[in-house]
């Protein structure tokens, strides 16, 4: 059980392939080559910082710095999370709602799995809260974005029907159930998908990465199967609290529709 | 009945109105003059300053979706949630001699929403709103879709509730309609609304 060691000179190998694809893009006039070659360069730079910093983050084993890593990537996650809306949401909330429901649900499930499930010692240790709680993060940012901005759409597009059931006497609950669900079902499908095509479609990354790394593959199975459900578990909760947040938001407490307290269309 | 004082908002400035029981008020005005938006604060579906009272009772001692069983606006065009035309209705059993007495066959309550042309969509969700048993009607535009025949059958079955002791609020464009349903007539132009015609004034 050990990793084949990678030399400067394998990695300057794969890299070729990356010139390759610029080749192709000049030769094809496909204009891309710059920005092929500029998105390699990030990657190589990003993931070498992120090495440095995990293997300090690791010696020092501080809960300190641990706990700072991971807000620094809770916030990250937000700020991709609102990048993705179409519209947003006014002031504070236009980060506040996914941030903070992604905070909660992620912290909540990483700390159930490290105590309980994992148990490394200290539970804290760097070396498995700050993956496990990047795996689930990544995981519930999707789902959170995904619902917040079903949830929005479906809002302004749908705001006839939910005005009419307000005009007949509904509670704002009950006016926004349909777009709640169908906001919750939005952020869900992801989730359930990586599931049921697990093993079959794709071999998950972190699996593949333990195998490689010279795990037995039931062991990695393992492992796979509880971070499947992990993700699951901060899916669900990450979203159902953007979800039900941002419905509150967009309704008050004179049971109105407040499609007001949206910005204008953004264009990505 | 129903009491209206200083009712503003944004594009709408402070109104005063009152409807009595069994009475039916017209306002009308051009496109755009802030009729809509009158109804919508009436029933507080944007945020507004004024006070409105049913019976004495203030609107803003009531929770708002109270507030709208007593007080129902029907928009020129009503929104549908669900799929089919009975889901919109809390028991469609107790609608189908409403929606017979507008003109539609019982059968209406089995059709989707999808395929309802205007003036059934306009019958269907005035019926919708008058199984709420309501004490004050607001109407917006409630037969521009209809042919002159059936448009009467509405008005006549308005006539009737009229005569129960609702009150009845009615946008219209409709200069013959306004004379066959009410005796007190508005005008609203730019946002401000002023008594219209000879018997016109709270």
């Amino acid at each position: 059980m050990s990793v084949v060691p990678l030399s400067y000179v394998d990695i300057g190998l794969a890299a070729v392939l990356l010139f390759m694809n610029a080749a192709l893009s000049l030769a094809l006039r496909l204009g891309l080559a710059r920005r092929l070659l500029v998105a390699g360069a990030r990657m190589v730079v990003q993931l070498t910082l992120i090495g440095l910093v995990l293997k300090a983050l690791f010696e020092l084993a501080s809960p300190t710095f641990t706990a700072l890593a991971a807000l620094i990537m809770v916030l990250f996650a937000g700020r991709e999370a609102m990048a993705r809306q179409e519209r947003r949401f006014t002031g504070f909330w236009t980060y506040g709602i996914g941030t903070g429901s992604m905070m909660a649900a992620g912290i909540i499930v990483t700390v159930f799995g490290l105590a309980t499930q994992i148990s490394p010692d200290p539970w804290y240790d760097p070396r498995y809260a700050i993956p496990v709680l990047g795996m689930i993060l990544g995981n519930t940012m999707n789902g959170v974005s995904l619902g917040l901005d079903r949830l929005v759409s479906g809002a302004v597009v749908q705001r006839a029907a939910i005005e009419a059931q307000l005009m007949l006497g509904a509670t704002a609950t009950q006016a926004m159930r349909g777009v709640t669900r169908e906001s919750m079902r939005a952020g869900l499908i992801p989730t359930i998908n990586g599931m049921a095509a697990a093993g079959l479609v794709s071999l998950p990354g972190m699996m593949t990465g333990q195998i490689l790394a010279g795990v037995e593959p039931v062991e990695a199975v393992k492992y796979q199967i509880l971070i499947m459900f992990l993700i699951g578990g901060g899916t669900g909760l990450g979203l159902l609290a953007a979800v039900l947040l941002g419905a509150r938001r967009l309704t008050d407490s004179r049971h109105r529709l407040r499609l007001d307290r949206l910005g204008a269309k953004a264009d990505s | 009945m129903l009491k209206i004082r200083g009712l503003a908002r944004p594009g709408l400035e402070p109104a005063n109105l009152d409807v009595a029981a069994g009475e039916c008020v017209a306002v009308s005005g051009p496109s755009g003059a802030g009729k809509s938006l009158l109804l919508r604060a009436i029933v507080d579906l944007d945020p507004n300053q004024g006070d409105v009272a049913i019976d004495g009772l203030s609107r803003a001692a009531m929770l708002a979706p109270e507030w709208r069983r007593r007080v129902v606006y029907v928009p020129a065009e009503a929104g549908w949630w669900a799929e089919r035309v009975g889901e919109h209705f809390p028991d469609p059993a107790i609608a189908a001699p409403l929606v017979t007495r507008l003109g539609l066959p019982v059968a209406a309550l089995e059709w989707e929403v999808a395929r309802l042309s205007t003036g059934e969509k306009q019958r269907l969700a005035l019926a919708r709103a008058l199984v709420m048993s309501p004490r004050v009607l607001l109407l917006d535009e409630p037969t521009s879709g209809l042919d002159p025949e059936t448009a009467v059958t509405v008005e006549s079955m308005l006539h009737e509730r009229v005569a129960d002791g609702i009150a009845i609020l009615i946008v219209t464009h409709d200069a013959k309609q306004v004379e066959r349903l009410a005796k007190r007539r508005f005008r609203m132009a730019k946002g401000k609304l002023s008594p219209a015609g000879g018997e016109g004034g709270p």
